[in-house]
């Protein structure tokens, strides 16, 4: 009975994989009580989970899925297509999802004003399903509209911090104006492209961009999708947005968006760039070598060197953000399948880091209320879970063996060595080299300083410890068994280049 | 038990037993209890294996693939043998001397100090049985990050500073030059696999081994070749039984190991030897070896002369293998369980004259013999060891290493090896001339608190715990003296 009811949804799970969280929204709004609010989104970040899951396994027996939307065919229609790629960017969004919800519960009470509550949540609900739409969808415009569901849906997110510091609000605004111009800037190229080729279909624009490709109006396309997802990804010098935004929003939404947000823009740009266009063409060259790559190196030490300043956790963590996305356009710059196989593995690896850490710091924020340098002394003691968790979460972003860190710099610095690039190995080593410095200071602080005098805090409530350390012990079980990450990550980066295998 | 499992169970009898010293921790009878037994076991098992390996056993054992084409293996060849015998049996001596440091001293955070202990010494375990480069280098920097917090134990900002020297440079230089040095051979061989003869030959333009050998030599910091060697002095704010195993026997014998490794089994003897490859490296570890003496005379601080001669030490072994001789790598490899056995001695007895006297600088210590007799005969006994007089089994290392000089007809090296043996004899013997000699130093004045004890001429000797152990690795030194062929005769294949 069950059986059959399952192989009933089986093909549709492609819609249901947004349908389910889009729809839900709605009625998480109507639900109206925080806690029933929180256990329904909970449920439904399950299912995406689920989903993603089966969407993964799916593709790797089976190959690309095409799904056409209310039965439309694909120029007309609006077609989900799901490969390798994506489908690792599904089962990280949704991940990540189905881990912070259980958190959410004590950090959300605990930060967001009561009355707010169910409110925060159908917000969680529909940027999870902007999140899975954009990475979903084989659609170009279909990707800006999941991609304004998802910047309107995180601006509420950030903003909810408001009830604990007013900056929350400026954060977000700031967000809102620049997330506006980048999608801006996308739908703009779409449109473009659109003029010339008279499709918005991916997999038929990758076929009539390449006649097309000295045309003038596909040149100025391709810049503005560029600088459009460049801004959405926060990579350097328009990451501006981002340092705020993670350091006044609620824990929740902080760890939630920087472990997804940024790297389904990431997913997006490689989407365009390898398969829209092709590294072949001489301006896209000149983009790899001479825009991003510089870029990405900048922000891979500048960031790096700012984190080393910071005196609030959340901001350190932010700013770490910035260097790491550095790696991953890094690995996009190359053109190459060891660099996109390192870009993607880095894209999972990166959101696993990042979730624990920022999900150690909320713990931090419920029982100390103050996430700086000060608030963190002595917590080695007082709080001894939750600061494990933070080193193991550190040493990752170091680049530890036996960390998923490491098998991030192992891929990166093969890439590297591999075409040559020496000097680029080297920065790439001097950066993580660089990263031990934040992470040491607050190892320090923690461990070896006493705590302000007079503080009792108990260690985090079980509910928040269990999910850090979920994504704790997927840090150390990916670094040390990568086989199936680096398997999935190295064919989806063929895919990507359309190399067969 | 089959040879793979024993293998298996060199790395997972510390880490279970660092599991049972956790749980322990508030029964410190009972905790130390567990780390006596878990050494005792590790180094029965380690004896086990040794008598498989004599009799022409390999085991090996695969314990999961992290990538592909980078698995962690485990496989036994002689010197990964040598090594293992001399950590796993030193624990246990160190063990019980810990017991009477850290209790005669009152040291705080003692289950913390044991559970790093022994996640330190199967990560040992790790590096000396690792099968290929990667899997070695995964347990090189989980033995850099366990014993961080055992440098930093003391928590003052000395051990602090201390402590953050001793991780950046260790972490720095293995992720700057060998983790390059590592992902180049895997990308020129295709593979990272110990092979006898070395990997490299036809792999890689001869004119860049001497870069890739850099990267290795530079890298492996735990090696203390100048100008990466700082980290070892600055470690020495560790408790001393910390100094003693690890930062003479385990950590600093982990450095040397990875180098003969690298340069037997990566390189292959022969492919520098026809290359040229390691020429430079025979004049860097020459001026380490010889400056760090020098630098060691002026030391007045008990551990900090000893670290510098440690540093001096361990160029000798890089020097050997540096030459590319039979010979060389023969002696470097005996002399990592030769100076193992003098330094440690060396260390537990500055370490028991700190306990019992809490005298840290050389110069406090005049007629200080004449009261901790053991102590200082111990002491003379590891220092002649070191200096290479017979009948003490530093001569053997010595010996070979000399003879890997003659080899290559570089007379300068063979007197560079006299030269420091001398400054050896002028660092060392006057510590225990003072002791013995000197006048006592009853004149200077005592603490406050102790005026109430009299100052007697009687002995004032360490804890039992304190005392016995260091004068136990002074006989091994004798008995080594006299089973060295066997030593030899394991170590031999190497090189065949």
């Amino acid at each position: 009975m069950t059986g059959s009811a399952l192989s009933g949804i089986m093909p549709h799970l492609p819609a249901l994989q947004v349908v389910v969280p889009l729809l839900s929204a709605p009625i998480c709004f109507l639900l109206r009580r925080g806690l029933v609010s929180w256990a329904f989104a909970t449920v439904i970040s399950w299912a995406a989970f689920a989903t993603a899951l089966l969407l993964l396994q799916a593709v790797l027996t089976d190959g690309t899925i095409r799904y056409e939307i209310g039965g439309w065919a694909a120029p007309w229609g609006i077609e989900y297509v799901i490969d390798a790629t994506n489908a690792i960017v599904l089962v990280i969004v949704a991940g990540i999802g189905a881990v912070v919800m259980p958190y959410a519960r004590r950090s959300v009470a605990a930060e967001v004003p009561a009355n707010q509550h169910s409110l925060y949540y159908t917000a969680y609900l529909l940027c999870l399903a902007g999140l899975l739409g954009v990475s979903i969808t084989g659609d170009a415009f279909n990707v800006f509209v999941f991609l304004e569901i998802t910047s309107l849906s995180s601006y509420i997110l950030i903003s909810a911090g408001a009830g604990m510091d007013r900056r929350a609000l400026t954060a977000a605004y700031n967000y809102l104006v620049l997330g506006t111009v980048g999608a801006t800037f996308f739908v703009i190229g779409v449109g473009l492209l659109y003029m010339v080729t008279g499709t918005l279909n991916i997999i038929d624009l990758s076929a009539r961009v390449p006649a097309l490709q000295d045309n003038r109006t596909i040149h100025v396309a391709f810049a503005f999708i560029v600088v459009g997802m460049g801004l959405k990804l926060a990579l350097f010098p328009l990451h501006t947005w981002l340092p705020n935004a993670y350091t006044y929003a609620p824990s929740t939404s902080t760890a939630f968006l920087a472990a997804t947000a940024t790297k389904v823009s990431v997913y997006v740009l490689m989407r365009f760039l390898f398969v829209v266009f092709a590294p072949t063409y001489g301006f896209m060259a000149l983009t790899l070598n001479y825009v991003l790559l510089p870029l990405a190196l900048i922000a891979m030490v500048a960031a790096t060197i700012a984190a080393i300043y910071q005196y609030n956790l959340k901001r350190l963590l932010a700013f770490s953000s910035v260097a790491q996305l550095g790696y991953m356009v890094l690995g996009i710059a190359y053109g190459s399948v060891q660099g996109l196989t390192a870009t993607l593995l880095h894209l999972f690896n990166h959101a696993l880091m990042k979730g624990a850490l920022f999900l150690a710091v909320g713990c931090i924020m419920l029982r100390v209320g103050d996430v700086t340098m000060l608030g963190v002394r002595g917590l080695g003691r007082q709080m001894p879970w939750t600061m494990a968790a933070f080193v193991v979460g550190g040493l990752s972003l170091i680049g530890v063996p036996l960390t998923v860190g490491f098998i991030s710099k192992w891929y990166l610095v093969t890439a590297a060595l591999s075409d040559g690039r020496w000097p680029i190995a080297a920065v790439i080593l001097a950066s993580s080299l660089l990263a031990v410095i934040y992470v040491w200071k607050v190892v320090e602080a923690a461990y070896f300083k006493e705590p302000p005098a007079g503080r009792v805090v108990r260690e985090a409530p079980l509910s928040m410890l269990v999910p850090t350390w979920i994504l704790v012990l997927a840090n150390v079980g990916f670094g040390i068994n990568a086989e199936f990450t680096v398997d999935v990550a190295q064919t989806a980066a063929m895919g990507l280049l359309g190399i067969v295998p | 038990m089959t040879p793979s499992s024993l293998l298996l169970a060199t790395l997972l009898l510390p880490l279970v037993g660092s599991v049972l010293i956790a749980l322990t921790g508030g029964r410190p009878n009972l905790r130390e209890a567990v780390t006596l037994v878990t050494a005792g076991l590790l180094a029965i098992t380690v004896y086990a294996l040794l008598q498989d390996v004599l009799a022409g056993g390999q085991p090996a054992v695969t314990l999961i693939e992290v990538a592909p084409g980078l698995p962690l293996v485990l496989e036994i060849e002689p010197l990964g043998m040598l090594f293992a015998c001399v950590a796993s049996g030193l624990w246990i001596i160190n063990s019980l001397y810990s017991i009477g440091y850290m209790r005669g001293n009152g040291e705080q955070h003692q289950t913390r100090f044991y559970i790093c202990f022994a996640i330190a010494i199967a990560s040992t375990m790790g590096i000396a049985f690792a099968g290929n480069m990667f899997t070695l280098f995964i347990f090189y920097e989980i033995l850099t990050l366990s014993t961080y917090p055992l440098v930093a134990h003391k928590g003052t900002e000395d051990a602090k500073r201390g402590a953050r020297v001793y991780l950046g440079l260790l972490i720095g230089t293995s992720i700057g030059f060998q983790m390059v040095a590592i992902i180049w051979t895997w990308i020129a061989a295709g593979t990272l696999d110990f092979t006898a003869g070395g990997i490299l030959r036809d792999k890689i333009n001869p004119t860049l081994l001497p870069i890739l050998l850099a990267l290795y030599m530079f890298g492996i910091g735990k090696a203390a070749l100048m100008p990466f060697h700082r980290w070892l002095p600055s470690a020495m704010v560790a408790p001393t039984p910390v100094s003693a195993l690890l930062h003479a026997v385990a950590v600093v014998k982990a450095g040397v190991f990875t180098v003969l490794k690298v340069v037997i089994y990566i390189f292959g003897i022969d492919l520098l030897a026809e290359t040229g490859a390691s020429q430079w490296l025979i004049a860097v570890a020459a001026f380490t070896l010889l400056s760090a003496s020098l630098v060691a005379m002026t030391k007045d601080n008990l551990k900090a002369r000893l670290a510098y001669s440690t540093i001096s030490q361990l160029s000798y072994i890089v020097l050997g293998a540096a030459l590319a001789t039979s010979y060389g790598v023969l002696g470097g490899a005996l002399h990592i369980a030769t100076h193992a056995l003098g330094k440690i001695t060396l260390f537990m007895c500055a370490g028991a004259i700190y306990v019992a006297a809490h005298k840290t600088e050389i110069s406090d210590m005049d007629g200080l013999g004449r009261k901790m007799p053991f102590t200082y005969a111990a002491f003379l006994i590891g220092a002649l060891s070191i200096i290479g007089l017979p009948p003490l089994a530093g001569v053997w290392s010595k010996w070979y290493l000399a003879m890997g000089a003659v080899d290559t007809g570089m007379w300068i090296v063979v007197a560079i090896y006299m030269i420091s043996s001398l400054l050896n004899v002028a660092y060392l013997i006057p510590i225990v001339a003072r002791g013995f000699f000197r006048p006592s130093a009853a004149l200077v004045p005592q603490s406050v608190g102790a005026a109430a004890a009299p100052a007697t001429n009687g002995l004032r000797e360490a804890p039992l715990l304190c005392v016995l152990p260091p004068c136990l690795t002074a006989l091994g030194c004798v008995v080594l003296f006299f089973y060295a062929d066997e030593v030899i005769a394991l170590l031999r294949p190497i090189v065949s």
